[in-house]
């Protein structure tokens, strides 16, 4: 058994929310413990006054002291996991600062989090892993070549995608929508390896990744079953040969949205969620279906229309549909409702989430929404930035599975050496 | 016997006050240690589920962030049993301390708009201030003793 990774938990609410337990259950589901930075009332005292941010919830006071003992070594941790109520505005302002600070001044990696009382271990243990996985797979996450034949296979909620890569060159791909989630893994690796020309008896190592990982992991006897944010932060540099210095990768999903700040291919913070389907790719395809056009041709028609000239706010994907019905019905062109579609989904996405991680560039967009011309251009004008959208962007996933995989060949892993 | 709210409620050095005058302390007296160890100052000792922030709902509307309406469901039940508060503000950590701020502001304004006996001071920062402080207090449930004969 390998040894927990231990998780310091700043926080305010958990316990009178009733989810305190909820967060001990995704930290052992992931073989880590979430432990209470141990300070005294004078060290509380000191610390808040010396961060200088004016609180007025003492647990938030306390949130800060120990922030502050983390950074300046005062205790041990391998990771940090930040969390407050959710719609508390003190508690974000303190949850953002604190997040930004402990980025800034230590390696520890951070994430954030904003609960109310139906937050479940489930819904946090993709980010608990992610944390997990970085305080405990440095070595893995280094990894920057493509060795030997490997697979990867990404097992999304809308896709699924297989790569097939040989001496760091992607030679074979699969793309299917998921139906039913082995049946569709299956179908991506026969159309990557096709491509490829290999048998799946040649495959040195298997690497999955999205909401099927564990079910597809199995089916495929996979050497490495990895969550999506640091599988796609490695596939996201690797792709667009940004693998030192500071990054932000961005990929807005099928059904939920990540923004991760990296470094040198790993994960500093990052989000994940996205409050409505209102803000994730599903929008940008209900928008293709009413248009009467395919997916694919929607990037380039909104690259021809003005977002500006439709009212659109796809909050709720319902409101966001009658949105753009009237508007269509009120005689605007289809290429002004792709635009505007394509600015709400990039405005949400900027307002919910990229507030909450440092936005460094190069920014990166990944997934199948950043093959929508439009969609990158509207996150672009928000962010006021080149995107860059590597080549294969769509398949990030499964590259970074396959790279990463490459280091579990011949029974090995790059953990052990 | 007057019941006696008391905020800070985890206060154990109020709680021992109003028990040594003869009322009942209305509170969740708590020890804050020099160390804290816990989530929070005032870590519940109770298990507390995700229904508990439903039961809040009584005291907060649901916009309210679940910690308020979770520390309201321990804390509204007493303030409605109360039938005399001691309120002390600007407290230090040690004398008694509950963690969350929008809460605090609830609960006084809650226990302000009763129409009971209220003590409300400032914690003292000097000894001449404190002799003073234990002095009202006294006086206070004093009071309460003579008001219920």
């Amino acid at each position: 058994m390998t040894q927990k990774v231990r998780v310091a938990q700043l926080s305010c609410g958990p316990e009178h929310s009733g989810v305190q337990g909820e967060i001990y259950e995704a930290a052992e589901a992931v073989n880590a413990e979430m432990f209470f930075p141990d300070l005294t009332l004078a060290d509380i005292r000191r610390y808040y006054d010396e961060f200088g941010l004016e609180a007025r919830s003492p647990d938030l006071k306390l949130a800060i002291a120990r922030a502050k003992a983390l950074v300046e070594g005062r205790v041990d941790a391998d990771a940090v996991f930040i969390a407050t109520c959710f719609r508390c505005a003190e508690a974000a302002i303190v949850r953002n600062e604190l997040r930004r600070y402990i980025h800034e001044h230590s390696d520890l990696p951070v994430v954030s989090y904003s609960f109310t009382e139906r937050t479940t271990a489930g819904t946090l243990l993709t980010r608990m892993e992610a944390l997990t996985t970085i305080a405990r797979r440095r070595a893995l996450l280094a990894r920057e070549v493509q060795e030997g034949l490997t697979l990867g296979v990404d097992s999304g909620s809308s896709t699924t995608k297989a790569v097939v890569m040989r001496d760091n060159e992607i030679i074979g791909t699969g793309w299917v929508p998921t139906v039913r989630v082995n049946e569709s893994a299956d179908e991506a690796v026969a159309l990557a390896l096709k491509e490829a020309g290999v048998t799946i008896d040649e495959i040195e190592a298997i690497g999955t990744t999205g909401y099927g990982r564990f079910l597809v992991g199995d089916h495929l006897a996979a050497n490495l079953v990895q969550e999506e944010l640091t599988v796609n932060s490695k596939g996201a540099v690797y792709l667009a040969d940004r693998q030192h210095g500071p990054a932000t990768v961005i990929d807005i999903g099928g059904m939920d949205n990540k923004a991760i700040s990296v470094q040198d291919g790993i994960p500093g913070t990052f989000t994940m969620g996205g409050i409505c389907a209102g803000a994730s790719g599903r929008f940008l395809e209900m928008t293709a279906k009413r248009l009467g056009i395919d997916i694919t041709e929607l990037g380039p028609i909104a690259m021809k229309g003005i977002s500006k000239k439709v009212p659109m706010n796809s909050y709720c994907i319902v409101f966001g549909t009658q949105s753009l019905v009237n508007a269509l019905a009120a005689g605007s062109t289809p290429e002004d409702v792709a635009a505007a579609a394509c600015h709400s989904v990039a405005e949400q996405v900027f307002e919910q989430q990229l507030q909450e991680v440092d936005i460094k560039e190069p920014v990166i967009m990944v997934g199948g929404t950043s093959l929508i011309e439009g969609l990158v251009h509207e996150m672009g004008q928000l962010l006021q930035t080149d995107i860059l959208v590597p080549p294969h962007s769509q398949f990030i996933g499964a590259v970074g599975c396959a790279l990463l995989a490459s280091g579990f060949r011949g029974g090995r892993s790059d953990e052990s050496v | 016997m007057v019941k006696v709210f008391i905020y800070p409620s985890t206060s154990l050095i109020l709680s021992d006050m109003v028990d040594r005058w003869g009322h009942e302390p209305l509170g969740a007296a708590l020890q804050i240690r020099e160390r804290i160890q816990t989530p929070g100052f005032d870590s519940p000792p109770l298990q507390m589920t995700p229904d508990d922030p439903k039961r809040g709902l009584r005291y907060a509307a649901v916009e309210v962030p679940s910690g308020v309406r979770g520390r309201m469901a321990l804390m509204g039940p007493l303030i409605e049993e109360s039938e005399a508060a001691i309120v002390i503000n600007d407290a230090d950590f040690s004398f008694g301390c509950m963690g969350c701020a929008r809460t605090n502001e609830l609960v006084k304004l809650l226990i302000r708009h009763r129409d009971i006996p209220i003590l409300e001071l400032t914690y003292p920062r000097s000894e001449e201030e404190g002799v003073a402080f234990v002095g009202a207090i006294k006086q206070f449930l004093t009071g309460l003793s003579e008001g219920a004969a």
